[in-house]
């Protein structure tokens, strides 16, 4: 277990450190850059900024410059938002990321994994049809059309929600409702598939064998076996929920986490495009990890291995 | 039941693939002829699924955009699974230190923000067309190259294979001929399952303003389109969501379908 975590804590660092790389060369070759591109500056000042922020030395001078900004936590300021450290940003957009990615997670889990039992407790029903078929039509619609449907009909129809920005209490809601419903297509998908699957094997014979009763065979023993590929799926999925998916949030004009790394990428704020992925490689691969230590709990016969 | 609704859907992919091939030289219209006159309208004996706000022809476009549309998906999907095959098969016949370090390799780049990779690339190479489909199949071989390795590591060891290396054929001779036919099923069943999802992310990032740019049109341009002025003309955003949405769902159902016929088991044993 000890060695299974080393092993897998070196192997997320290595994830980091590439990913910070690969940022970086990435955003050497987008054309200008956030001090370029600024208009009604002296060209004294956009040098003096330069100089400030080390650009006019050699890129492998820079690239290591970077890398031991975050070796030693020591973050750098972003190129267009003067003064602020990354990590403010950052601080800044991920909880609006994060409010919309756990509400969204939270109503995914709530239809999908009733919707998927139900189908696999009563398998070729209506019950079985009528949730495959709308499990199978939330999967075939993109985030890009429902979004806006949803922001038409609570929004500018029943007036219920704000249609986009971020200043009620309640602008979460739509948001994560547009998420939520299509993550909850997947899960039904993968719950009614895997419960199905456990509930035909040899175990779940010998626990009705013994006695026990239909709930506590589905809800003790199949559940926790079936729970497994849905987990799987859950690890990725809850990572690019939190950090918003990029869609929802321009729909919805959120300022979250995807709404800065688009205007970071545009606007060439390569130290923003960089801390933001690396903080999106960070949350992958701390859900994966847990993801994995949850399964090896789950079901006894995982074990961790390096 | 199911081998009905596998020929249904083959059937609608097949019907779209010809309506947005044939469409859009069939119809009277450019999909970017304007006709400023007439604005947005309804759907009509002459505009079939209408117009939108500078006069274009909706259905004439989405037709054009569908093309598109299947396009970058079928050609992501070929470069993925080009990918994906080449990789997979050199690490299952390796084998040993090599395999299980090339596999590393892919348990990390799964890992990886690649969303925001291929977000900066697009905003790199100015968004051109190719680059759409080089940029998600170069992220979307992953899976891929794990499923040919799976089969390959339990093919190169089958009596056929030592029969063949027995008889003297060559290392590329038993490749191409005995492992590669071997392997085209799971791979074509994992790619109309791949397909599906590189249209969405095409869709995405042609939502975002980053992918295909007007006044080409894409299924995810349409819908951006549509979706700006949904209050108004609710049916720009309707009609291509419809069609986009269709052939997701025929796409999807025609991998399920397939994925069921060949092999149950062996694609949920290669994602544990």
């Amino acid at each position: 277990m000890i060695r299974f975590l080393v092993s897998r804590f070196v192997q997320g660092v290595v994830v980091i450190l590439a990913v910070i790389t690969i940022t970086f060369t990435l955003s050497q070759m987008v054309p200008g850059g956030a001090i370029r591109n600024e208009r009604n500056v002296s060209e004294e000042t956009k040098k003096a900024q330069e100089e400030y922020f080390g650009l006019n030395k050699p890129w492998i001078v820079r690239l290591g410059l970077t890398l031991k900004h975050y070796v030693t936590l020591d973050l750098p300021d972003s190129y267009h938002y003067k003064g602020r450290g990354v990590d403010e940003i950052i601080a800044s957009g991920f909880p609006v990321s994060a409010t919309v990615g756990i509400a969204a997670l939270v109503i995914a889990l709530g239809i999908g994994v009733p919707l998927g039992a139900i189908a696999a407790l009563r398998p070729n029903t209506l019950e079985d049809r009528g949730s495959t078929l709308v499990a199978t039509l939330g999967i075939c619609t993109p985030s890009m059309v429902l979004g806006p449907l949803i922001a038409m009909l609570f929004g500018l129809k029943l007036r219920w929600f704000n249609v986009a920005g971020w200043f009620d209490s309640t602008d979460w809601v739509l948001p994560a409702l547009t998420l939520g419903v299509i993550y909850s297509a997947y899960i039904a998908r993968l719950a009614r598939g895997s419960l199905r699957e456990t509930l035909a094997q040899e175990f779940i014979r010998t626990a009705r064998a013994k006695g026990a009763g239909e709930t506590s065979v589905v809800f003790l023993h199949a559940m926790k076996l079936a729970s497994l590929p849905v987990l799987n799926f859950l690890g990725p999925a809850a990572a690019g929920l939190l950090t918003g998916s990029f869609i929802v949030e321009t729909i919805f004009q959120l300022p979250g986490l995807g709404q800065f790394f688009i205007a970071a990428a545009t606007n060439g704020d390569h130290q923003l495009t960089i801390a933001i992925s690396t903080f999106y490689a960070a949350l992958i691969v701390s859900f994966n990890l847990l993801v994995d230590i949850l399964q090896a709990l789950l079901n006894p016969r995982i074990r961790l291995h390096a | 039941m199911r081998s009905r609704i596998n020929a249904c859907a083959l059937g609608l992919i097949v019907m779209l693939v010809i309506l947005c091939g044939v469409g859009p030289e069939l119809s009277p219209y450019e999909q970017s002829q304007q006709n400023l006159e007439l604005k947005a309208t309804n759907p009509s004996l002459s505009h079939w699924l209408g117009t939108d706000p500078l006069g274009r022809d909706m259905l004439t476009r989405i037709l054009h955009g569908g093309r598109v549309s299947l396009e970058v998906g079928l050609l992501a999907t070929a470069v993925a699974a080009v990918i994906g095959v080449f990789y997979g098969m050199i690490s299952g016949l390796a084998g040993g230190r090599a395999d299980a370090a090339m596999m590393r390799v892919v348990d990390i780049l799964y890992a990886f923000p690649f969303i925001n990779f291929v977000i900066l690339l697009m905003v790199i190479v100015g968004r051109e067309f190719w680059l759409i489909f080089v940029a998600i199949g170069a992220v979307e071989w992953l899976t891929m190259a794990r499923v040919v390795r799976g089969q390959v590591l339990a093919l190169k060891n089958l009596e056929f294979v030592t029969a063949a290396r027995a008889s003297g054929a060559g290392f590329w001779h038993i490749v191409w001929k005995h492992l590669l036919p071997n392997v085209t099923g799971p791979v074509i069943i994992y790619a109309s399952l791949t397909v599906p999802g590189v249209m969405l992310l095409e869709a995405a990032l042609s939502f975002l303003g980053l992918g295909i740019q007007p006044p080409d049109a894409s299924w995810g341009v349409l819908i951006r389109e549509g979706a700006s002025s949904m209050e108004t003309y609710p049916w720009l955003l309707l009609y291509p969501g419809l069609f986009f949405s269709a052939t997701l769902l025929a796409l999807n159902l025609l991998g399920d379908g397939l994925r069921d016929a060949f092999d149950p088991k062996s694609m949920s044993q290669h994602q544990a």
